[in-house]
Parts: C-alpha cells; sequence; structure tokens
C-alpha cells in the first residue's frame, strides 16, 4: 500500500515559492505546460460568438442555486433516492471520510479504485482509507503519477503538471511493480508509451474492483443524475465495471435542471483542457437495473462550504466548476507552480477559496494565500463563472489584515504608514530617491535586491526588487532641464513642459 | 441534530439573498452550419477518429471496412441487423459477458443516440443497439453507426434531444474521439483506457 502524502504542515506561500523559483526544471515544466494550454484555450474559446453570453449564463444559474440552495438540495436528494441511490449528509471532512470507510468495510473490500476528484483530495480520503488498511487505486494518469511517485498534486485538472516525461518515465519504472504489474524494462519517455503502461497497470484493478469511489462534475436537482466529465476512460471504468459506486459530491455541484447543462458542456471542456470537448462524459441516475453499479452511494458534504456561502463577497467562489482555466493564465502560478500554495486548490482560486474554506486568522500558511498575487486580473477575464477573483482577494486581505489587529502595528501598517508621509511631499520623495540610489551595497550583481535588513526584509524575503537606478527621474529633469540638455538628442524631439513642483 | 439538519440550517442563516433577475440565457440555442454533416465529420477526424459516410446500402460493407482487422467483435441486443456484415465472429452479450470476456473482445458495434456537429461528439443513452455501458468501453475498438438526421448542430439541441433518456432514467455516455490523456506536458495522447480506436459510420439519405 502506498501512503499518501498530504498538505499539512506545508509552508506560507512566499517560503515555498521561493523554493520553486529556484527549481529551474519545475519552472519550465509548468511554463511549457500552462504556455501550450493557454493557447488551446483561445484558440477553442473564439469559435464561439456567444461565449460571454454562456459565461453570464453560467453565473446566474450558480448564483440562482445559491439563492435556492435549500430547495434545490432537498430536490437533489429526493430525485437521487427515488433512483435507488442512498444519500449521506457530511459536515466535514472526518464525516464525509467516516461514511465512506464504513461503507467499503461494510463489503469487506481490502482495496478500492477512484476516479479523480478534488472533494476527495480536499477531505484527504486516501489517508481515512489507508488507516483503515483499504488500499486506494488513484486511476487518473496525473493522479497515478502523483501516488506512484510520492509526490503532492500540483494542479487541479493535471495534477503532475510540474513533472516532464522523463520523469514520469522514471517513476513508472521504479514504482509500478512495488504496487501491481511492473513497467516493461525497456519502457521509452514517450507520452504515448507512457499512456500504454498505465493502460496496462491498471487494467487488471479495475477488473477486479469491487468497490469505485468518484467524485462528480455537475448533480441535476430535477432529475438526480449525476455527471463525470474526463477524458481517459478511467472514469467510465470505475463509475461502470465494480458493483458498488460512492460519489463524493459537494453540495455546490448542483445545477437546477438537465438543460442547464447545455451551458456548463460548452464551456467547461474548453475552459478545462481547451478542447471543444472533452474524451468521456458519463451521465447516471441512481441504479441502472442490469448496467453498471446495482449500489450507488452520494455523499453531500459541506466542509466549509456554507461558511463561504456565509461571505457576501466571497460566496461567488462556490460558483467553481473546478476548470482550472486561471491558473493557467496566472502568471504567480506559472511561476510557482502549485505547491508553493499549501493546498489542494492552487492557484488564483485556491487563494480565495482555501483560506474561506479553513478560515483566516488561523494560521500562518492560509493567511499568506491571499497575497500571493498581483491582481492583474487574468484570471477573472477567463473564468468561465465569472468569478471575480481579484474582488475576493483584495475583500480576504481586509480580513487577514483585521484578524492581526490588536497589537503592536505590523511591518505593513509601518511600511504604509511611512509610504504616505513620503509620496506627501516631493522633496522627501526625492531626498528617499537619492538615498536609495546610493545604496549600492544592497544591490547584487544581476541589479536585483536580493534582501534588505528587517522590517523590510518582510518585502524583500519573498520577492527580489530591481535595483534604483543611479540617478532617479525627478533629479535627471532637473539636471537636464526635462531632457533639452540631455547630450546626443536632436533637442526637437523634446516637447519642454513644467517640471516637477 | 443530524448532519443533514445541521447544514440546511447553515445554509438557512447565511441568508443568501435570490437574484434579483432570471437567468440570462441570450446564447445561441440552435447553432447554423453552412454543412451540419461535414462539420461533423470534420470535427471528429480533429480527434484522430476515422468516418466513412454511406448511403443507407452501403451500412455493411462500411461497417465491414472498419472492422477489418477485428477479429471477435461484440454487437449488443437491438442492433438493427441488415447493418451486420457477412463472415463475423459475433459474441452477444445475453447472458451478460464477464469483464474479463469482454477484455478478450476486438471491437465493439452500436448505434448512437445523437451526433453534434460543432463539437465532434456521439452520444449514447445504451438503449436497444447500444448495450451496457462496459461494452463501449473495454474493447480496444469502438465503431459507432449513426444516422444523419441524428446529428444537430450544438449542445444545447443535444441536450433537449437527451432529456426524455435523462428523465427516463437512461445512463449517458458521451465521447469525443478515442480515449485521450493530456497528463504528460499537456500534450493530447490517444489511447489510454477506453478504446483507442474510434470508426464512426454515418448513414445518409440516397440523393436519388
Amino acid at each position: 500500500m502506498i501512503a499518501t502524502r498530504t498538505f499539512v504542515g506545508m509552508p506560507p506561500f512566499p517560503v515555498g515559492a521561493k523554493k520553486a523559483l529556484a527549481d529551474s526544471q519545475l519552472r519550465a515544466n509548468i511554463a511549457g505546460a500552462t504556455q501550450t494550454i493557454r493557447a488551446k484555450r483561445a484558440r477553442v474559446v473564439a469559435e464561439l460568438d456567444d461565449f460571454e453570453q454562456l459565461r453570464a449564463a453560467a453565473a446566474d444559474i450558480k448564483d440562482e442555486v445559491l439563492g435556492g440552495f435549500v430547495g434545490y438540495l432537498q430536490q437533489a436528494e429526493a430525485s437521487l433516492t427515488a433512483a435507488g441511490a442512498t444519500v449521506h449528509w457530511a459536515r466535514d471532512a472526518a464525516e464525509a471520510n467516516q461514511i465512506v470507510v464504513g461503507i467499503a468495510r461494510g463489503h469487506k473490500v481490502d482495496e478500492v479504485v477512484k476516479v479523480k476528484s478534488m472533494a476527495t483530495q480536499e477531505i484527504e480520503l486516501n489517508v481515512a482509507l489507508e488507516a483503515a488498511g483499504i488500499a486506494a487505486w488513484e486511476t487518473d494518469l496525473a493522479e497515478l503519477i502523483v501516488q506512484l511517485g510520492d509526490d503532492l498534486p500540483s494542479h487541479i485538472l493535471v495534477p503532475a503538471i510540474h513533472r516532464n516525461r522523463s520523469e514520469v518515465r522514471e517513476i513508472f519504472l521504479r514504482e509500478m511493480g512495488k504496487v501491481g504489474m511492473a513497467a516493461d524494462g525497456d519502457l521509452s519517455d514517450e507520452p504515448a508509451e507512457l499512456a500504454g503502461a498505465a493502460r496496462r497497470h491498471l487494467r487488471e484493478k479495475f477488473l477486479r474492483a469491487k468497490v469505485a469511489i468518484s467524485g462528480a462534475n455537475f448533480l441535476v436537482a430535477e432529475t438526480g443524475t449525476l455527471v463525470v466529465v474526463e477524458s481517459e476512460g478511467n472514469g467510465r471504468m470505475c463509475l461502470t465495471l465494480p458493483e458498488v459506486l460512492i460519489s463524493v459530491v459537494g453540495i455546490e455541484k448542483i445545477v437546477p435542471t438537465w438543460a442547464d447543462l447545455e451551458v456548463f458542456m460548452q464551456l467547461l471542456p474548453r475552459s478545462a483542457t481547451g478542447e471543444r470537448m472533452n474524451p468521456y462524459t458519463s451521465t447516471w441516475t441512481g441504479v441502472t437495473p442490469g448496467d453498471g453499479p446495482q449500489e450507488v452511494h452520494v455523499v453531500l458534504i459541506d466542509n466549509g462550504r456554507t461558511k463561504v456561502l456565509a461571505d457576501p463577497v466571497g460566496r461567488q467562489a462556490l460558483r467553481c466548476i473546478r476548470c482550472s482555466a486561471c491558473m493557467n493564465v496566472c502568471p504567480v502560478y506559472e511561476r510557482t507552480g502549485g505547491h508553493a500554495y499549501g493546498s489542494v486548490y492552487p492557484g488564483p482560486i485556491g487563494a480565495i477559496l482555501t483560506p474561506m474554506l479553513r478560515g483566516v486568522g488561523v494560521d500562518a500558511q492560509t493567511d499568506s494565500l491571499p497575497f500571493a498575487s498581483s491582481l492583474c486580473g487574468a484570471c477573472y477575464e477567463v473564468c468561465p463563472v465569472l468569478i471575480n477573483i481579484p474582488e475576493v482577494l483584495i475583500h480576504l486581505r481586509e480580513q487577514v489584515v483585521d484578524s492581526h489587529r490588536g497589537g503592536v502595528p505590523g511591518a505593513l501598517q509601518a511600511a504604509m504608514t511611512g509610504a504616505s508621509w513620503t509620496f506627501g511631499g516631493g522633496r522627501r520623495l526625492a531626498a528617499l530617491q537619492t538615498l536609495a540610489g546610493l545604496s549600492s551595497a544592497v544591490i547584487g550583481r544581476r541589479g536585483l535586491i536580493g534582501r534588505l535588513p528587517a522590517p523590510l526584509s518582510r518585502w524583500t524575503d519573498a520577492r527580489d526588487l530591481p535595483a534604483p537606478p543611479r540617478e532617479s527621474f525627478r533629479k535627471w529633469w532637473t539636471r537636464t532641464d526635462g531632457g533639452l540638455k540631455e547630450t546626443g538628442l536632436p533637442a526637437e524631439r523634446h516637447h519642454p513642459g513644467r517640471g516637477p513642483k | 441534530m443530524s448532519a443533514r439538519e445541521q447544514i440546511l440550517a447553515r445554509i438557512r442563516s447565511a441568508q443568501v439573498p435570490a437574484p434579483a433577475t432570471g437567468i440570462r440565457r441570450d446564447y445561441s440555442h440552435v447553432r447554423e452550419h453552412d454543412d451540419r454533416l461535414a462539420l461533423f465529420v470534420a470535427r471528429v477526424q480533429d480527434y484522430k477518429a476515422t468516418v466513412i459516410r454511406t448511403p443507407p446500402d452501403g451500412v455493411a460493407a462500411a461497417v465491414a471496412k472498419c472492422l477489418v482487422d477485428a477479429r471477435q467483435v461484440v454487437i449488443p441486443p437491438g442492433f438493427d441487423p441488415s447493418w451486420v456484415p457477412e463472415g463475423l465472429d459475433i459474441v452477444g452479450d445475453q447472458p451478460p459477458l464477464s469483464a474479463s470476456e469482454l477484455d478478450g473482445v476486438d471491437a465493439v458495434l452500436t448505434c448512437a443516440m445523437v451526433g453534434i456537429a460543432e463539437t465532434g461528439t456521439i452520444v449514447l443513452d445504451h438503449t436497444a443497439g447500444m448495450g451496457r455501458r462496459t461494452l463501449t468501453l473495454v474493447p480496444d475498438m469502438h465503431v459507432c453507426v449513426l444516422t444523419a438526421d441524428q446529428v444537430v448542430g450544438d449542445v444545447p439541441e443535444a441536450v433537449a434531444r437527451l432529456s426524455a433518456s435523462v428523465k427516463s432514467g437512461r445512463p449517458l455516455t458521451w465521447i469525443s474521439g478515442g480515449s485521450a490523456t493530456v497528463d504528460i506536458e499537456l500534450s493530447r495522447v490517444e489511447g489510454v483506457h477506453g478504446p483507442r480506436t474510434l470508426r464512426v459510420v454515418l448513414v445518409e439519405p440516397s440523393t436519388t
């Protein structure tokens, strides 16, 4: 059995980011992959002339659910029950895990197969299953790479995005034989061959599995229909071959009607993998006699979602359909990768969702996440359900700052007070710029300031600053009379205006 | 208090207002294409799947061509016998084949419920001629016969046509090309767990 690693005890974002930035292989892998997917997404989105209208509809549909949440959940429960499914409710991760472990134990199995699911990642179900002596086999290729590599996921859609083909080959050669069918010794690093190795390794597990565990992309309240959107067919294997199926579903996965899927099935594949449609989508409604699992469970989980719902600004994050478009366009994610966020939800959506699910003001790691952004807004521009991530980030920054009030002013407040004094008067700014320009002692060889003494180290620990120029703009303006006296440049190209006061 | 009651109580106390305006639905409900069938064919081929277009009297021959490299073929109950070529080694699914038995079969031959031109998708609702869901999953090749009138412009029209199936409890499988993954360096690779080969026969009305 494999012992699953968790995100518990991860350092705050600046620490994780610094480590990630020093790993040039990681940066190359992530930059290459996100550039590929950004281009693909842009191409297939441009093919639809109503993409903006689809986004608006999707946001409205999700808001409609949140506005009538109790009714829709009750309707979903009734539809599922009528279709032969057993519905369970879980307040938190521990309760959800207890339910799933209980069902698996009831069937006396020592292994289950799993479809990739963010909800089960979030509740760390694999750890709970392992503690109960039940092996949880991840069957998504990327999840398999992460699991075999004793690694952590770094992307919600492509969890092994930080690994390149030769690293994957090494992991397969080293680890597959320890837990099942070994990879051939002459395995190359061609992605098609690597996928073939995964096919052979997992097939025996699919064919013998009695119990499968999935998440769901959508739950249709009207009909009780669950939807799983996937690429490889491992989802279809898990959803149809075993006798028992347990689906762990966040309460926010609800859409009101079957017809609403016409919106999401156009948005999700294009936003996620940049395809017009993903290879496979499965929908099922409870038990289908003579076809697939004859015992179907659905575990509806809260695990912090009602906390998010109670925040009027933050609740829009519950619209999220886990497509990952926001992380693929994020300049911060592109450079640090997912591990730096120390959470199953990395990137821009993780920077807002994780603090709201966990609560701010509790630990330094969580509180660092709303600051893991340059607020450039690229995430909001691509979000298929119009989550205004920068707005929520700023809102959460306020909450983090507020939660730390009441003692000595922190370095951030001190710095801001200093800044308002400096920018308040032109002469003070000029004096300070002169000072900065002269402080060559702190400027590194590449023209970067790597580290300043405390309390300014709070800033430079997380960022390298470009060194200030030797001469400030204000000094240059005064010396050259607004550029007129600059040597080697024709005077007529310059338009003397008013200099700084 | 039960978990259910407590979660519902937490939601009530969040006091989320219902959206003031209704759901904006001014997206295209019908996508018009100059040549719907040609687009469908091109989009299916984009996924590296094969498409053969044929008049009704050529279906069996087209199917034979698709199955040329398959020895044993499973055909679900209810599949139109006039579409089945002579001389196939056919396995039925009555009584249901075990997963391991299916794993030993080379190909599966089915019909479908809906085709989507814009996305190159075929949808099965697993009624007559389509079989249980595992039939089109475990064998390494899937040959699917679709008629021109089943091909719609885009997803909203497909969702509308599939509504009755879903509401009567039928499961659906949406298939866009062969099994694929983008998990290694985000480049699409065909062939993981589902059928690695997808061949579609599109039946068009005779022009005469």
